[in-house]
């Protein structure tokens, strides 16, 4: 399981010493909040709408059962007793003082967890597919690249100060599931004509106010070729990416202002330059990555259980459960088991301490004590037997951490919204939690198949509205929290960017819009038609007729 | 010009204040101190400025309010949400707390559980 070297824990360790006195000096007054505030941001502290934010990394998503139950106790100790798993595998606490700052920082470093690069303008944690290491149909897990990079990344000092904040993502799965295309650089890995595997590296996607799908600049790169390439595009980013305005300072505004062959050129002119040697990985390094990330102690297991078969037969829940929750693993006999943050009319994203407490405990009993985080804010314990499976579900039950709804309309990617971040400019949550009460019925939810709905209170985009195959943005119109639609966005390999439909609606209008566009695709879809290839079939207008239409 | 109010953040908590008429910082918003002209809107955030220089709060604002029977609203939704705590949990922040301005709900309801948050509209009143 992945964990810290020794470096890695003194200079973390380190880090909190800083920050305990750099929180102390502020207290007393020794510096200013203008002096304060890029340092608090190198630790994820944030000041939001009612209070400080903490935002604390998971790295690629990886969490242990230990890390999870010191998660949820600085949830009791410091917070009010939940948290907020993040659209970008980062967990939040909305609630700390700045006064405590310090000692949860400390207790999370004792589970060699801290904060770093989940703010400011730096290479940002490094996210990846959260089925890493355990799905079906992935190469190889792409986590130890992830790790090589934030080897790399962490306070490398060429990089500490960069126009704007810059996101990797990384999966190696032909099916996407991290998004990649959306992404300051994206790593797609797959075989080149020789069956060997290597990357696709994307760059300037990203989603905000200016979403762009990724362009690929090379088609494959060798893992050891991957540093110095890197480099060579944060080189070029660093020293060409606007600093004028912070709404142009991305990649992506650099990628399209150069164009997109001037820019590989100057990524391949800046390669070129670079002493390989300087960021070749050491072989040995490499090795001792992977061994972080080495697969656990699986037992050799039939393909087939059959008292899981007998339950599936005899529970329909569980069934359904089954059905949407649970994975295929490249292990016979185990399973992939997500476990749902949406529930019912809850706040998608959000768990409790004795939840987190209690899924750490079903992860040592069921999943080799590890915990996976998803960029769509769910959880996953990634090695599940198959013939643990009912028992597990039973137990999530408890916790009320069992909605059968993973990939189904109700999975909503949520941000904060207006209820806690300074800077939205709508509500979020609330929209969510109507829309899941609305299509409760699980029954309705398998009849609409696939839909992925991702709703956001700003413009800046945290809850990826662009890429939802319905996508909804709350925005501010003299002080009336207003929605508006979009559709036919896509974050996986076949990546698309959402159209809006037309006038938005307002609080009280957005779900009935939403339940028109949904019956729109109903009516009209041809037979096992998922909702996005009815839309991308057909066009905007038989949804734009149906939801303006005057009566 | 409409009414105002100065909201900050204390420094060490972080929690939501408002400047009171006794240049106390209260953190309900009933017991700010509201000013009709710009003179004392700029008088408060003169206040606002010493404060945040003596290191007791943060980022001070003027905020618009309304008055009426002496209850203070902000007239945004942002600020009525700061006033309040998060619509979709009443169980945290000012309107758990006591603390919240009188005007309840952001929605004028008052009885939404945090399942069923009603999406208001923020219109200005």
């Amino acid at each position: 399981m992945y964990r810290y070297d020794e470096f890695d824990a003194r200079f973390v360790n380190e880090r909190v010493g800083q920050l305990r006195d750099q929180v102390e000096r502020r207290l007393k007054g020794e510096i200013t909040e203008e002096e304060f505030r890029p340092l608090r941001l190198m630790n994820g502290l944030y000041l939001q709408l009612h209070a400080y934010m903490l935002r604390v990394a998971v790295p690629y998503g990886t969490l242990s059962s230990r890390q999870l139950h010191r998660l949820a106790d600085i949830a009791t100790k410091y917070d009010k007793g939940y948290a907020h798993f993040t659209t970008r595998q980062n967990i939040q606490y909305n609630w700390p003082k700045l006064e405590d700052v310090p000692e949860i920082l400390s207790d999370l470093a004792e589970v060699e967890m801290h904060a770093i690069q989940t703010s400011g303008n730096c290479i940002r944690n490094v996210t990846s597919d959260q089925w890493a290491g355990a799905a079906a149909d992935e190469i190889a897990d792409p986590r130890p690249i992830c790790e090589l990079i934030r080897q790399w990344s962490s306070l490398h000092p060429e990089f500490c100060y960069l126009p704007r904040k810059f996101k990797i993502a990384v999966t190696g799965s032909p099916h996407d599931r991290a998004a990649v295309k959306f992404h300051d650089i994206g790593l797609r890995m797959h075989r080149n004509y020789k069956g060997a595997p290597g990357y696709e590296v994307l760059v300037g996607g990203g989603l905000g106010r200016t979403p762009m799908i990724g362009i690929t600049v090379r088609e494959w790169l060798a893992e050891e070729e991957l540093l110095a390439y890197l480099e060579a595009i944060m080189r070029v980013y660093n020293s060409l990416g606007r600093r004028d305005n912070k709404y142009k300072a991305r990649i992506k505004i650099l990628v399209h202002e150069t164009g997109h062959d001037e820019f590989r050129r100057l990524v391949d002119e800046e390669h070129a330059k670079i002493e390989a040697p300087a960021v070749l990985p050491d072989p040995r390094e490499l090795t001792r990555i992977e061994a972080y990330f080495a697969e656990p102690q699986y037992e050799d297991l039939a393909e087939q259980d059959a008292g899981y078969n007998k339950a599936l037969a005899t529970s329909k829940d569980f069934a359904n459960w089954v059905k949407s929750n649970v994975a295929k693993h490249k292990k016979p006999g185990y399973a992939i088991a997500n476990i749902s943050l949406k529930p019912e009319g809850g706040i998608p994203g959000d768990a409790t301490d004795k939840q987190m407490h209690g899924l750490a405990d079903l992860a040592e009993t069921y999943s080799f004590a590890e915990i996976r985080v998803t960029h769509e804010q769910n959880l996953v314990l990634p090695y599940v037997r198959k013939s643990d499976l009912s028992d597990l579900w039973q137990k999530l039950q408890a916790l009320e951490l069992a909605p059968a709804n993973l990939g189904l309309m109700t999975d909503i990617i949520v941000c904060p919204g207006l209820d806690y971040c300074a800077l939205a400019t709508a509500r979020s949550i609330p929209v969510a939690q109507e829309l899941t009460n609305r299509f409760a019925s699980l029954e309705r939810q398998h009849d609409i198949g696939t839909l992925r709905l991702k709703i956001s209170g700003c413009i800046n985009a945290c809850g990826h509205h662009h890429v939802g195959h319905i996508g909804i943005l709350g925005v501010d119109r003299k002080g009336e929290e207003i929605y508006q639609i979009t559709l036919g966005g896509s974050a996986d390999e076949n990546a698309s960017i959402g159209k809006i439909i037309g006038p938005g609606f307002t609080g009280d209008e957005i779900s009935d819009a939403v339940e028109t566009v949904v019956d729109t695709y109903l009516d009209i879809r041809q037979k096992d038609e998922p909702f996005i290839d009815t839309y991308r079939r057909v066009g905007k207008d038989p949804f734009k007729e149906a939801l303006y239409a005057t009566a | 010009m409409s009414a105002q109010i100065l909201t900050a953040n204390i420094l060490r908590t972080g929690l939501v204040v408002f400047l009171a008429q006794d240049h106390s910082w209260s953190e309900k918003v009933d017991e700010a101190a509201v000013a009709n002209t710009e003179e004392d809107a700029k008088a408060l955030e003169a206040k606002g400025v010493e404060d945040k220089i003596a290191n007791l709060i943060v980022d001070p604002y003027l905020v618009d309010v309304i008055v009426e029977d002496g209850k203070i609203k902000a007239t945004h939704i942002r600020e009525r949400i700061r006033t309040l705590g998060p619509s979709v949990h009443l169980d945290h922040g000012k309107q758990a707390e006591g603390t919240a301005g009188q005007f309840m709900p952001v929605d004028g309801g008052g009885q939404t559980s945090s399942a069923q948050a009603k999406i208001a509209r923020g219109k200005r009143t």
